[in-house]
């Protein structure tokens, strides 16, 4: 039986929205639309399996005094037959005076980054790390020449924390009034370098963002590029994973020595090590030899430097790169150089 | 139609009209609801069947107006009101109304030195000198030390009470005392279910569902099988129950997941800051950062294996609160159980004169321990975490916490469930005999080469049977070097330490973890023990103190850059931080592709002087799978676990 028909439904009136309502609706989805379009307009990933290329000259830091100085590098030897040596602070002193003193190189209310080598878990007696009586001296003449402001700082290889209590460095400085600076993490920051082999890593801002910056590294040998002090200490401005410039170390640091421009350079031999470096781990590795050297060019003071462990300036790659670079020369016979004994 | 009935047989009375317990007076004016007054935005087509609303049919009485109340003295009537309390509306003691409070303060305090002594167990570096031995200083491991229950498994495992766990008695004689207030007193891990459970209830856990959750469930005897499971697996061997020790868990949980996801959104929040160009919110971003950095988190950013696993375990945990207050207490704490079984003998306890009750249930709202504290039931001393909020709650003088009460209305059977618990001491010592008969490394049959322990561990054996699982060594450690075990030790060793040196090394002069370590499971070491120390005169020749080494570090020299790929880097041999190095290179000179000749120094491991710190493994710059990795093989502690002859020491003289 086919199904009863039913009656038509009433008609019912037909609710049409209001004018006003039409038009918000339609300006809402043509808003949503035209959003979307947008959006993905502007975030719209195109594809592409780009390659980031270091372009464009190199980045430099440049924090080298301005004005005449009386030498360009000066040796203090303190080593005396008879009687006893003279302390490191003594050596420091000796040096800067000999370059003019601290007021040529820090100004009135300059903030001076101090960085020393603390790069290892070793007591002073290891010789691994910067003398923390050469940090000490070196942050006192800062202030006398009125610096507003010293911070001390390394980005370290070891535990920072053990490194840098275990160096003696963070009390020798705390005690002079310092600033002393752990490595955390988020003080690094990405920058492109644009060098041969470092295009772009995270750098340690405390180091690169001061109006001064001292280098006071330590001379020891090292097992890879033989002898390192000056120039090689600019690895503590790197973060992230250093372990991959040895491949091609000596461009690594003539890359760095580019970048980094410092004010001032002390270099401490007072006690050097003579093998095993970088870290050492025998107080028979170290010799005592009581010499800082001062210097604004830091390729000149690790020519002069690697001597020290009886090493020879040709045989360091990096002293060439630098040389050809026009960062300093390894020639410090064309320098004015003296050396005294104190 | 029959008139309802309660459960009394009374007829039911009228349903309320109005606000529930809000009584109009008959005299004042209705209130009356306003008429509507939304405007529909429609516009009507046609007319033909619409009729116009009933606009004036509500508005029979006109409200009388009154002046109106501001919302702020309105507010503050509230918060002021005497509130009336319910029954008799007697108060409690002044004594357990102080009491409480003095509770509540402790519980704060005690939470808050735990958290204290959790961001502690970390070195952050001192002003002291540089000779100065780097130690801790502070009883970091305390409330573990204080736990009667890593007290006794270990004591049952080892036969030893470890050093600092002395303390654990001072525990025991509070609690023959004054039964379970370290569950309701002290616990941090108690007073974060406590506090959840308060603030966060679930719509299904409020009101009467809170009252029914909170009366003596069968489901709470749990623990106690848990218990008996973890001493009898103790009692033969290992020391499983560390797993769900309330301390360990806390420690575990927070210091190794919530921790360093904190610190994890706070770099990507602080970070953002630090991104800005505003001078003021950079500055602002990066000072934050660094005192954070400094005193709460660490310098770096630390992960841990499988924290995932741990972390989602603990919020699974507390969120069981919201459903039934503090789940974890009442149904799996072997501590609480064990306090729980002491507390059967204490001396003060309840009281109850069940004539009063008047079934107001207010006790039960705020009962902790679920144990049964409403009258005209026994008590249960066992849960019960003396929080005394029944008592305080009492408006009929019911309960009465004191010295030595009678135990007419106590619940004094000592083993919940005989048959059950014999069962369960029977699964836990089956638990450890059979993960024996499998291949755990315990079995020193089948070596796991990852299962690498901390300097200074006892040999496998013993660890097992002291590790407690507490994840204090993982929390001190440096280097983001030490982390929970999966399988890698068999199920037995599950979240006990192993390294993964390829996030961290052993730091060569750190001896940390053996002095946070709770139960001896790492030895106390010091400096000089770590790194050996060669005779006078005789470096490298002989030694007078034999360092401890954790493993052997290994080569492969397919994925060496030097051995494989003409290409120089010994970042290894850099790292290397024994004197003499442990890695020496030899110097070759070999053809690249282009036949150039490249120099380099290839890197080979002198298993003699090796320390297994892994710092090698750590700086390999091949980072996926690195190209020298260490192994467990070669480790002091073990005599069998080794490689070389002479390192077995079975007739070295002096070391």
């Amino acid at each position: 039986m086919p199904p009863k028909k039913s009656p038509p439904p009433p008609e019912t009136p037909r609710e049409l929205p209001s004018r006003r309502e039409v038009l918000t609706r339609a300006g809402l989805a043509t808003g949503l639309i035209a959003g979307t379009a947008a959006l993905a307009k502007w975030r719209w990933d195109k594809g592409g399996f780009g390659l980031h290329e270091a372009k464009g000259a190199r980045q430099v830091r440049d924090f080298r005094p301005k004005g005449d100085l009386p030498l360009d590098m000066a040796i203090v030897r303190g080593a005396r037959e008879g009687q006893p040596n003279a302390t490191p602070a003594e050596l420091v002193m000796a040096a800067i005076a000999a370059m003019g003193g601290m007021q040529r190189f820090v100004s009135r209310g300059d903030i001076v980054a101090v960085k020393p080598n603390i790069g290892w878990d070793r007591t002073p007696l290891h010789a691994a790390n910067t003398n923390p009586a050469v940090v000490a001296a070196v942050v006192k003449a800062a202030y006398e020449a009125g610096a507003k402001k010293v911070v001390v700082t390394d980005a370290s290889c070891n535990d920072p924390s053990r490194c840098f209590q275990r160096s003696g460095i963070w009390k020798a400085a705390y005690d002079m009034g310092a600033e002393v600076v752990l490595p955390v993490e988020h003080r690094f920051r990405g920058m492109r370098l644009r060098g041969d082999v470092l295009d772009e890593w995270p750098v340690y801002t405390p180091l690169v963002n001061a109006d001064k910056v001292i280098n006071v590294p330590i001379a020891k040998h090292h097992n890879l590029s033989k002898y390192t002090a000056a120039m090689k200490n600019w690895y503590g401005v790197l973060g992230g994973r250093r372990n991959r410039l040895h491949q091609n170390i000596d461009t690594s640091i003539a890359d760095l020595a580019t970048f980094m421009r410092p004010t001032l350079t002390i270099v401490d031999a007072v006690r050097v090590l003579m093998r095993n470096g970088p870290q050492g781990g025998n107080m028979d590795d170290a010799k005592e030899q009581h010499i800082v050297i001062a210097s604004i060019d830091q390729v000149a003071a690790d020519a002069w430097g690697c001597q020290l462990i009886g090493q020879k300036r040709e045989n360091l790659g990096y002293l060439q790169m630098a040389q050809d670079r026009g960062i300093g020369t390894m020639f410090y016979e064309k320098l004015r150089v003296r050396e005294l004994a104190v | 139609m029959a008139a309802k009935r309660d459960d009394n047989g009374h007829e039911a009375p009228i349903p309320w009209l109005g606000v529930v317990g809000e009584v109009p007076a008959i005299d004042a004016p209705q209130k009356v609801d306003s008429p509507e007054k939304k405007v529909l935005h429609l516009r009507v087509v046609s007319n033909a069947a619409v009729t116009p609303p009933p606009v004036a049919a509500a508005a029979v009485t006109t409200p009388v107006e009154k002046p109106r109340e501001s919302r702020l003295s309105a507010l503050w009537k509230r918060v002021t009101k005497k509130r009336k309390r319910s029954g008799s509306g007697i108060e409690a003691r002044t004594s357990i109304r102080t009491l409480v409070w003095v509770r509540r303060v402790a519980q704060f305090g005690f939470f808050f030195l735990f958290m204290y002594w959790l961001v502690n167990t970390a070195f952050r570096g001192s002003f002291s000198s540089a000779e100065q031995n780097i130690r801790i200083g502070q009883p970091v491991e305390g409330f573990l030390l204080a736990d009667p229950f890593v007290a006794l498994i270990t004591f049952l495992s080892s036969h030893t009470l470890y050093r600092g766990l002395f303390w654990s008695l001072g525990l025991v004689g509070l609690t023959v005392i004054f039964g379970r207030v370290f569950c309701g007193w002290i616990c941090p891990f108690g007073t974060l279910h406590h506090f959840t459970a308060w603030l966060f209830p679930s719509r299904v856990g409020k009101g009467g569902n809170r009252v029914e959750a909170n009366k003596t469930h069968g489901w709470q005897s749990l623990k106690f099988y848990l218990l008996y499971a973890f001493l009898a697996a103790a009692a033969v061997g290992v020391v499983v129950g560390g797993m769900f020790d309330p301390i360990c868990v806390m420690v575990r949980a927070v210091g190794l997941s919530v921790l360093p996801a904190m610190q994890w959104v706070s770099a990507h929040v602080l970070g953002a800051g630090s991104e800005s160009n505003i001078r003021f919110v950079q500055l602002g971003a990066d000072r934050t950062q660094d005192v954070l950095a400094n005193n709460i988190f660490q310098t770096k950013q630390f992960y841990f294996h499988q924290a995932w696993f741990i972390g989602a375990t603990f919020v699974a945990i507390v969120f069981m609160n919201r459903i039934i207050p503090r789940f974890w207490c009442r149904a799996l704490c072997p501590l609480g159980a064990l306090l729980g079984v002491m507390a059967k003998f204490s001396i003060v306890g309840m009281e109850k004169d069940h004539a009063k009750c008047t079934d107001c249930n207010l006790c039960l709202v705020h009962c902790q321990g679920a144990d049964s504290p409403q009258g005209g039931i026994k008590h249960r001393q066992d849960e019960c975490h003396m929080c005394l909020n029944c008592e305080a709650a009492c408006p009929e003088d019911v309960i009465k916490f004191r010295f030595f009460p009678n135990r007419k209305s106590e619940q004094t059977d000592l083993v919940p469930e005989r048959r059950t618990a014999l069962a369960a001491v029977g699964a836990g010592a089956a638990f450890y005999v059979l993960h024996r008969q499998s291949d755990a490394s315990a079995a020193e049959v089948n070596y796991h080469p990852r299962a690498i322990r901390p300097p200074g561990s006892v040999p496998e054996h013993a660890f097992l049977e002291k590790c407690i699982r507490c994840a204090e060594c993982m929390k001190v450690c440096p280097n983001n070097a030490l982390h929970p075990a999966f399988m890698e030790a068999g199920i037995e060793g599950m979240w006990t330490p192993i390294f993964i040196m390829r996030i961290g090394y052993c730091e060569p002069s750190c001896v940390l973890c053996g002095d946070v370590c709770p139960t001896g499971a790492i030895q106390k070491i010091n400096e000089t023990q770590k790194m050996g120390k060669w005779k006078p005169g005789m470096d490298g020749k002989e030694w007078e103190v034999r360092p401890i080494s954790v493993g052997t570090a290994f080569y492969d020299k397919g994925r060496c850059l030097p051995w494989s790929m003409a290409t120089p880097c010994i970042v290894c041999e850099e790292f290397c931080p024994t004197s003499p190095k442990a890695i020496y290179t030899l110097d070759d000179v070999v053809i690249n592709r282009k036949g150039e000749q490249v120099k380099v120094q290839k890197p080979v491991v002198d298993p003699n002087l090796c320390v297994g710190c892994g710092a090698c493994e750590k700086v390999c710059p091949v980072v996926d799978a690195p190209a020298v990795y260490v192994t467990s093989v070669g480790e002091t502690r073990s005599k069998t676990n080794v490689i070389l002859l002479e390192n077995t020491g079975y007739n070295s003289k002096g070391s």
